[in-house]
């Protein structure tokens, strides 16, 4: 499904969180959403999954207005996987999938066994965990029940807000590789430009809640980019092998001037 | 999960039968079964008047009240930990127990006749409208402006308003009560189920079933709450209305329960956790679970109370909390072997 929003702004107690965002996300694509910290990635994540209401301009998911849908018919087309969503109760990683079941049952209706429970971790790769407890799961294996959850959602756009936070470098790799295999219209707010060069077909930088670039990997990743949104020496390379923007960082540029 | 919920159900008839059988005239649980069998019309065992009239005119509402108080108070509470993700949270999270304690206290110290009753039936009054206009006080200085009631805020603001009414029933109390006064507010504030005859057990009977079946419709809303607020709405779970209808829902209902039987802590705050640890936190056992087990603890502890000490009640807060809160300990020593 395709998402395409025009003019997005949020505000919080006066103060404007985004600004006149632009975003067309085309069915079956990645979009990596970028930015220094603060500069609003989850903030406009949390728009385009419907939780805020944007303060100006729409969103449309499949042509229709995200924020005039009701809860449960926006649950059916896209799903969310929040940065660090934790619980204290003692949920198995099955119970936890089957959350993503919500939206498609009936009030009454219990269902077991549901075949999509078991396809999601399968994909996600936790069916092995099925019956272990959340307190007792690694911070991947948690990333991967989120992601299981989203996927037994059914949804046709994933929303993933910083998903590769305390994973190491395999399971960075490993989970954004999945990601990928789903062909879903996904859209990732990433912090590392060396894993959004590789998994994401395009992307939208943001900077102070603008939109300081956006379009395909290698176009918009380039050095005075580095250097004028984080304020990074940096140069983009090739990959040797991979052939896809590879970044290459010297310092900040605020201490290269003082040295 | 099923079977577990059969053997509550078991349980909780052969906790009922057998406090029926208890008090200062002793009744067999054969001749329990047989009155209660005689008044369903399945058959009529030979029963005796006395018999009769001991258990199902004297014991049966006071006992089926018990069990209708403690289902209604545990489902409560576990509705209100799941939505506010506070263990700590209970039925008298709104301010209930405060408000319904000023309306109580002051008919019970001062004596005023409430439309034109007096005694308990005042005091019932009395407290459900202190209980009300508490809840509404929570409810306003909890939303605000902004109409979204926040599970921080919401609690906050029944813990003041409660300080406020406790201010004002100690004062009461202290200044212008005398010492009987004192007494029985001390018992009002530790609940009671002696008071309850069939008029009033049965409707109570009737709230427990209906809130229990009420909550079970919205298990699976409640269950998406585990991930916290964000979650539940990615989940399409409209937060504001099902909080605010939960929310007040549950606080009508415990307001109804305080000013029949006063306030009855413990069994909202811990049955909920009791089950958790028995069947897991999915709301379609837990829910009803918590009712079978909230009505058996207090059915148990309503017989203590009575049987214990010969002529004298002792008040079933006291025995709520002395009966309860080793199996909880025994439970939770049981379970941190596991998780965390």
């Amino acid at each position: 499904m395709r998402i395409d929003a025009h003019g997005l702004a949020w505000a919080a107690g006066g103060r404007t969180i985004i600004e006149d965002v632009d975003l067309v996300c085309e069915p079956g694509t990645v979009t990596g959403l970028l930015g220094p910290n603060g500069s609003g990635k989850t903030t406009l994540l949390h728009v385009l999954a419907g939780l805020r209401r944007p303060s100006a301009g729409r969103a449309r998911i499949g042509g229709d207005d995200l924020h005039r849908m009701r809860g449960r018919r926006r649950a059916l087309r896209l799903s969310l996987v929040e940065q660090d969503a934790s619980t204290r109760l003692d949920l198995t990683v099955r119970q936890v999938v089957e959350l993503g079941r919500v939206p498609h049952r009936g009030r009454w209706q219990t269902e077991y066994d549901d075949p999509v429970v078991e396809q999601s971790m399968r994909l996600a790769d936790v069916e092995t965990l099925a019956d272990r407890h959340w307190s007792t799961l690694s911070g991947g294996e948690r990333q991967r029940t989120h992601l299981a959850r989203a996927i037994a959602q059914e949804p046709a756009v994933l929303l993933l807000d910083e998903p590769t936070n305390h994973l190491d470098l395999g399971h960075q790799i490993d989970f954004l590789a999945r990601v990928r295999g789903l062909g879903l219209t996904t859209v990732a707010a990433l912090h590392d430009l060396e894993l959004a060069a590789a998994f994401c077909d395009h992307l939208v930088v943001l900077d102070r809640g603008r939109v300081a670039a956006s379009g395909p990997v290698g176009e918009v990743l380039t050095d005075d980019l580095v250097a004028d949104v984080w304020g990074v020496d940096a140069n983009v390379v090739p990959h040797p092998v991979r052939r896809r923007p590879h970044l290459c960082w010297n310092d900040t540029l605020d201490r290269e001037v003082r040295a | 999960m099923g079977f577990a919920l059969v053997v509550a159900v078991v349980v909780l008839g052969f906790s009922m039968a057998f406090a029926l059988g208890v008090g200062s005239v002793p009744v067999p649980v054969t001749d329990v079964l047989a009155v209660v069998a005689r008044r369903f019309h399945f058959g009529d065992l030979g029963v005796s008047v006395a018999d009769d009239q001991i258990v199902w005119q004297m014991r049966m509402p006071r006992v089926l009240g018990a069990a209708a108080v403690g289902a209604a108070l545990a489902v409560c509470g576990a509705v209100l930990q799941s939505l506010t993700r506070n263990d700590l949270a209970d039925p008298y999270l709104l301010g209930i127990s405060g408000g319904a304690s000023v309306g109580a206290v002051t008919v019970i110290v001062l004596g005023v006749p409430v439309l034109g009753l007096l005694g308990t039936s005042a005091i019932a009054v009395a407290a459900f409208a202190g209980a009300l206009a508490s809840l509404g006080l929570v409810l306003g200085l909890a939303a605000g402006r902004s109409g979204s009631l926040s599970p921080g805020r919401t609690v906050l603001a029944g813990v003041a308003i409660g300080q406020v009414c406790a201010a004002y029933t100690s004062f009461l109390v202290i200044v212008t009560g005398d010492r009987d006064a004192a007494r029985r507010v001390l018992e009002w504030t530790l609940g009671s189920v002696a008071g309850l005859r069939w008029g009033t057990s049965v409707p109570l009977a009737a709230l427990a079933v209906v809130a229990t079946v009420c909550v079970i419709g919205i298990s699976r809303q409640l269950d998406a709450f585990a991930f916290g607020e964000t979650s539940a709405r990615s989940l399409g779970i409209e937060v504001t209305r099902l909080r605010w209808t939960l929310l007040v829902g549950t606080a009508l209902v415990t307001a109804v329960l305080v000013s029949f039987v006063g306030v009855i802590g413990f069994v909202g705050l811990v049955v909920p956790h009791m089950v958790r640890l028995l069947t897991g936190p999915g709301h379609v056992f837990l829910l009803p679970m918590s009712a079978l087990v909230g009505g058996i603890l207090l059915v148990w502890s309503d017989t203590l109370a009575r049987s214990l000490i010969d002529g004298r009640e002792i008040p079933l807060g006291v025995i709520t909390g002395v009966v309860g809160a080793p199996f909880f300990a025994f439970l939770l020593r049981r379970h941190t072997g596991g998780a965390e």
